[in-house]
């Protein structure tokens, strides 16, 4: 199994036997929301906090209901797009809630590396639920786990990921965890938002052309473009980009049959996605949402839980 | 390395559930509306034995299922290894049931609780009795078995070793010395 990370802050730390171990409890936790009383007394007693430096919906009512469903307490600090940033203030702000004597952090920040200086000084598990472009490793293991749901296994999976991978850590945390599973990653958009660098990850393949990207694909991610974090010369026009990137049905007869389409949400229907794949019998869109919380339940287990 | 006695044979281990089987039915009036449901691990292949001796004497099949109380155990927050949480399979609806929780042997009871705890979160059994192999003694809980195969008593620095063919290869309950085994 290799040592037992201390926190989840990408997956540097982590074997794939200990990834592996994450995928196999969420079906337990999976069935445990599927059950009369949702809820189980594994982390009773324990404070989990919840500390959220930029906005989230789902990522952080994920992880509120996850570790509420594990029976821990709940301290949910959401500091929102505030002025909030890396350094002084964001140490200062954690060490006010240590002495709520808080047993795990989960933090969300909009500068890469948030989370590392939180792990550094805070003494306790961490799990990075999203760092600025760089990594939302619980992201990765809900997609992954949606896909070995799909398939029974990553091993020789091929997953297309399409869109605005600049700017994403979910395109990185999916680069960097796959392929440790046995899958092979293609990372597709247009040349602006497709780093280089990228392409020198074990496993990992870049093309600007989403019709070979997506061919013998077995799952195809759309990534929303992040409209929000680019200050312009990326894209010609929104119409170019979904007429060239739109996961859409037209695309998906290029991949396997039976291949599953998957989206980190939030969706910008009808641009990265469109609608009706995004609805239709390949979408997986919903099942990712609900896995979230099992793999989130679980990644909790694995590090509130018997630490070597 | 050698046990310091060996307690329960194989015919011994078949006779014990054989007369838990008899006594089960005689409690309940027969087998109707019972379930069986093993704790991990040697609880299940305990429970499964069991239903084939009901269904033998009864003509009834008794369902079975199989719990992990994992995430129940009261020590979570200072166990040193992680442990593995394994299967729960409970196929069938727990109402107007009686379940009958099977395990191996009885010590503390602290299992016992939890598995209770997480029978009760999957539904509202019109009852539950507890069948063990062996009670070891030394509760820490006010639990008691309703069956038990073999009631030993034991000093705390010994180990019970039941051992079955499902999953040892070999019937047999052995009593060690916890030095032996460091």
């Amino acid at each position: 199994m290799g040592s037992h990370p201390r926190h989840l802050l990408d997956f540097q730390d982590w074997t794939p036997e200990r990834l592996t171990a994450i995928l196999d409890n969420a079906d337990t936790m999976l069935q445990v929301l599927d059950r009369p009383v949702k809820k189980v007394p594994a982390l009773q007693g324990l404070t989990v906090c919840n500390a959220f430096f930029e906005n989230s919906t789902r990522t952080r009512t994920s992880f509120e209901l996850a570790a509420r469903r594990m029976s821990a307490d709940v301290l949910t600090f959401a500091a929102g797009a505030s002025s909030v940033s890396k350094g002084e203030s964001l140490r200062d702000t954690m060490e006010v809630l240590t002495s709520y004597k808080v047993d795990a952090y989960i933090v969300r920040h909009h500068a890469a590396g948030a989370a590392h200086l939180v792990a550094r000084y805070s003494g306790k598990p961490v799990i990075n639920a999203g760092d600025g472009r760089r990594a939302h490793p619980t992201q990765a293991l809900l997609d992954a786990y949606t896909i070995r749901q799909e398939y029974g296994s990553l091993e020789g999976k091929t997953v297309a990921i399409i869109g605005d991978i600049r700017h994403s850590r979910v395109a990185r945390s999916n680069a960097e965890l796959l392929p440790k599973l046995g899958a092979k990653v293609v990372l597709c958009g247009p040349a602006p938002l497709l780093p280089a660098g990228l392409g020198a990850l074990p496993g990992v393949t870049l093309t600007t052309d989403p019709r070979e990207a997506v061919r013998g694909a077995h799952a195809v991610m759309a990534l929303r473009l992040q409209r929000e974090r680019m200050s312009g010369g990326f894209l010609g026009s929104l119409q170019e980009y979904a007429d060239t990137y739109q996961v859409n049905e037209t695309l998906m007869q290029e991949a396997e049959s039976g291949a599953v389409v998957l989206h980190p949400g939030p969706m910008n229907r009808d641009l990265e996605i469109s609608g009706d794949t995004a609805d239709g019998p390949r979408s997986r869109i919903l099942k990712q949402v609900e896995n979230g919380q099992a793999i989130r339940m679980s990644v909790l287990y694995h590090l509130l839980v018997g630490r070597n | 390395m050698t046990p310091k006695a060996i307690i329960l044979t194989p015919d011994e281990v078949r006779r014990a559930l054989t007369r838990i089987a008899h006594e089960i039915i005689e409690r309940n009036k027969g087998a109707e509306n019972l379930a069986l449901i093993g704790v991990h691990t040697r609880g299940i292949p305990l429970a499964r034995r069991l239903a084939e001796k009901l269904s033998s004497l009864e003509g009834v099949d008794v369902p079975t299922g199989m719990l992990d109380i994992t995430l129940y155990r009261d020590d979570l927050s200072e166990v040193a290894q992680q442990p593995i949480i394994r299967e729960t399979q409970v196929p069938f609806d727990l109402r107007d049931r009686r379940v009958i929780l099977v395990d191996d042997v009885l010590y503390t009871g602290r299992t016992v609780r939890a598995a209770l705890d997480a029978l009760i979160d999957l539904g509202r059994p019109a009852g539950i009795q507890l069948a063990v192999l062996v009670d070891r003694g030394h509760r820490e809980l006010p639990i008691r078995a309703d069956y038990v195969g073999k009631n030993l008593p034991t000093a705390a620095t010994e180990v019970v070793k039941v051992k079955l063919q499902e999953t040892d290869d070999v019937d047999s309950v052995e009593l060690w010395d916890m030095e032996a085994l460091r």
